[in-house]
């Protein structure tokens, strides 16, 4: 599904340079479902950027299925994302003066959907997160939770092979956050490969795998099909 | 000074390159987005946007809305002014000049001063034939009748009146705005017979005929000569412009006893200017003062009425009147389009988020631009079209309410229109391109960054 190999990163910083990933490699395989943890400062955010192609690396490979995500133009770049990546953010940011339905459907616009036919289709996804109900209400009218759930509606809508989340539970309650969870867990269950970026073991713990940052490197969980504790633990 | 010069050229070349630079990034964002234009779904998602930003929707349309009702506005009223100082104008060939014999100031060859010049037509053939002189006639005023004859009655039935009587050369009519409505005007060969041919303004036959009366081939007895109709006339000028009767010079000369003699020599120079038609007039001066024993320098031998330098001195002013308004009118748009930019700039770094969310959807960065650029058309053309119609309005108003005599039928005309709109779309997309630009450059991950 996805691989990195040695990907480095460094941010200018005055005149030296900030060494943020440093020979990161690791694979994920399709249909995983996979926390990326670290403390602050470990370089997962950037980690989440460059494999959302929202950020470029200096050195390494990064292969997005059979292709090489590497100094893309920005064009190019928005199309993969477009067609390949479903984001899902702490804050949600769902656009505030549009609907729940016109937030899920904003990614097909963007891949020249009519109106009439993205609409029927986010109907759908709002369904499948249960808020078939809510398609007419702004954000603002909805709590965190549906506004995450309206969020991982719109990061689906675009059939995206793997879905990246940045501290999906960040702003939610312990009971909202476990239904969030669960609701990744039954969309990785449909094959969609789902990367979690977290510093919560709760969440992580949802997971099939861990891979931990240190210090922009990687020091555990890296390889595919590894080891998988936590889901021989629930098997 | 050098120094001027040359920070012009600077200033100047600056401008292009920003110009052609803008205008060709403009050009390169309509090839590849041409779609979005006629796309009904990206219009309907620029007027979501601007009625989630009411605010800024209700400056931008206040600050253009005026820019080109001022234009606008100021534009009908400078074609006005125009059209009201033509019609001023138009009781005379713009292009005439007339030259009167007057009596002399000026001791010359041992005349005296005060003597009284008289033409002839020997006079009116070599003025006739001096370059430039496009059409010439002279004017014989019948002896015993005041000036311009008005005094002699002209008679018909038991009917009497005076009427302005103008005994002139075929061309005369080319120094008036007369419209002939029936007949002709008189001819070459109404002078070279001397026959006794009349050409009269409508309220002289009106004077002397029935309604529906036919006039032409009608005689008329003018200062006791009776005279054959072979014209009526009509003048916008008014009726003043009508009341007059034209014979040919030559019958006038040999039945008023005017041998040969002229008083005054009227031409048109075609499309001269000022100063050829200056020339002109100091050429055919030259051979009068030669023939009359007159001073050429005399300034008061041969009265000159030119209207060419009158014109052109009244064109200058009101064209000079009308770039002015322009300058104006344009300067006030450019404020507003400038107003557009800024707020447009404004609200891109409101909606840094927004755009960053659309980023990392998948909107290419000339997406973006196109929709911030789209927002500034739309917005612009909107706000324009109300200006141009307030403006245009106004300008209607002004007209029917006949403010002045030097204002007539003010307004733009349908291309300025056009014009106009697309100077607007284009203003639009020049207020929407550096803050789109701003806008593509917004960095998804700086823009998602939680707080």
């Amino acid at each position: 599904m996805l691989r990195l190999n040695k990907v480095n990163k460094y941010y200018r910083v005055g005149t030296h340079s900030l060494h943020v990933l440093r020979d990161v490699d690791f694979e994920v395989s399709d249909g995983e479902f996979v926390a990326i943890m670290g403390a602050s400062g470990s370089g997962k955010s950037t980690l989440l950027n460059i494999l959302g192609i929202l950020d470029d690396y200096d050195s390494g490979e990064y292969w997005l299925g059979d292709t090489l995500i590497r100094s893309l133009s920005e064009k190019k770049s928005a199309n993969y994302r477009n067609r390949f990546i479903g984001f899902v953010f702490q804050s949600f940011n769902l656009l505030p003066f549009k609907t729940a339905l016109e937030n899920v459907a904003l990614p097909l616009y963007y891949q020249g959907v009519s109106r009439r036919k993205r609409n029927q289709i986010a109907e759908q996804y709002l369904d499948r997160v249960g808020l078939r109900d809510w398609a007419d209400h702004t954000p603002s009218e909805m709590s965190g939770g549906q506004k995450q759930r309206v969020a991982i509606a719109r990061a689906l809508i675009g059939k995206p092979r793997l879905i990246l989340a940045d501290e999906p539970t960040g702003a939610l309650d312990s009971e909202t956050s476990r239904q969030i969870m669960d609701l990744m867990a039954e969309i990785n269950k449909t094959g969609i490969t789902v990367l979690v970026v977290t510093h919560d073991p709760e969440v992580a713990s949802r997971t099939q795998r861990t891979i931990r940052l240190k210090d922009g490197k990687v020091v555990d969980g890296a390889g595919a099909h590894e080891s998988h504790p936590q889901m021989q633990a629930a098997t | 000074m050098i120094f001027f010069v040359v920070a012009g050229i600077l200033l100047g070349i600056a401008l292009l390159v920003g110009v052609v630079y803008t205008v060709g990034s403009l050009v390169w964002l309509l090839i590849q987005q041409w779609r979005d234009v006629i796309s009904f779904d990206r219009w309907s998602e620029v007027l979501v946007t601007i009625k989630a930003n009411k605010l800024r929707t209700a400056l931008t349309t206040i600050s253009v809305a005026w820019g080109i009702f001022v234009l606008v506005f100021l534009l009908g009223l400078g074609r006005g002014l125009n059209q009201g100082a033509r019609h001023e104008f138009a009781r005379e060939a713009t292009n005439g000049v007339w030259l009167i014999a007057t009596k002399t100031s000026v001791p010359y060859h041992g005349y005296d001063v005060g003597r009284y010049i008289t033409f002839d037509n020997r006079d009116y053939e070599r003025a006739k034939t001096v370059k430039g002189v496009d059409h010439i006639s002279g004017q014989y005023y019948i002896q015993g009748a005041a000036f311009t004859g008005s005094s002699m009655m002209t008679k018909r039935g038991g009917k009497a009146n005076t009427f302005q009587i103008n005994a002139v050369h075929a061309d005369a009519v080319y120094l008036t705005n007369h419209v002939i409505v029936a007949g002709r005007f008189l001819g070459d060969a109404d002078i070279a017979q001397k026959r006794k041919s009349i050409v009269v303004g409508k309220p002289v036959v009106d004077f002397f005929f029935k309604p529906g009366e036919q006039p032409i081939g009608q005689w008329l007895e003018v200062a006791g000569v009776p005279f054959q109709i072979v014209g009526v006339f009509t003048d916008e000028g008014g009726e003043d412009q009508e009341r007059q009767i034209y014979m040919p010079v030559s019958t006038a000369q040999l039945a008023f006893s005017g041998n040969d003699k002229l008083g005054m020599l009227e031409l048109t120079a075609g499309n001269a200017g000022p100063a050829e038609v200056q020339a002109i007039v100091d050429t055919i001066k030259g051979q009068l003062s030669e023939r009359h024993g007159f001073s050429p320098d005399d300034p008061q031998a041969v009265h000159v009425h030119n209207n060419v330098e009158q014109f052109q001195r009244f064109s200058m002013m009101f064209w000079m009147i009308s770039v002015f308004v322009v300058v104006i009118g344009l300067g006030t748009l450019a404020a507003g389009v400038v107003g557009v930019s800024n707020i447009m700039m404004i609200a891109v770094k409101e909606r840094t988020k927004e755009i960053g969310v659309r980023k990392a959807l998948g909107a290419t960065p000339s997406s973006i631009v196109f929709m911030v650029i789209q927002e500034a058309v739309f917005l612009t053309g909107i706000a324009g079209l109300l200006g141009l119609s307030a403006g245009v309005g106004l300008c209607e108003l002004i007209g029917r309410a006949h403010v002045s005599d030097f204002i007539l039928n003010p307004g733009i005309d349908l291309s300025t229109g056009i014009a106009a709109t697309l100077f607007l779309v284009f203003a639009g997309a020049l207020a929407g391109f550096f803050p789109a630009r701003a806008a593509a450059r917004v960095n998804p991950i700086h823009a998602l960054r939680d707080q």
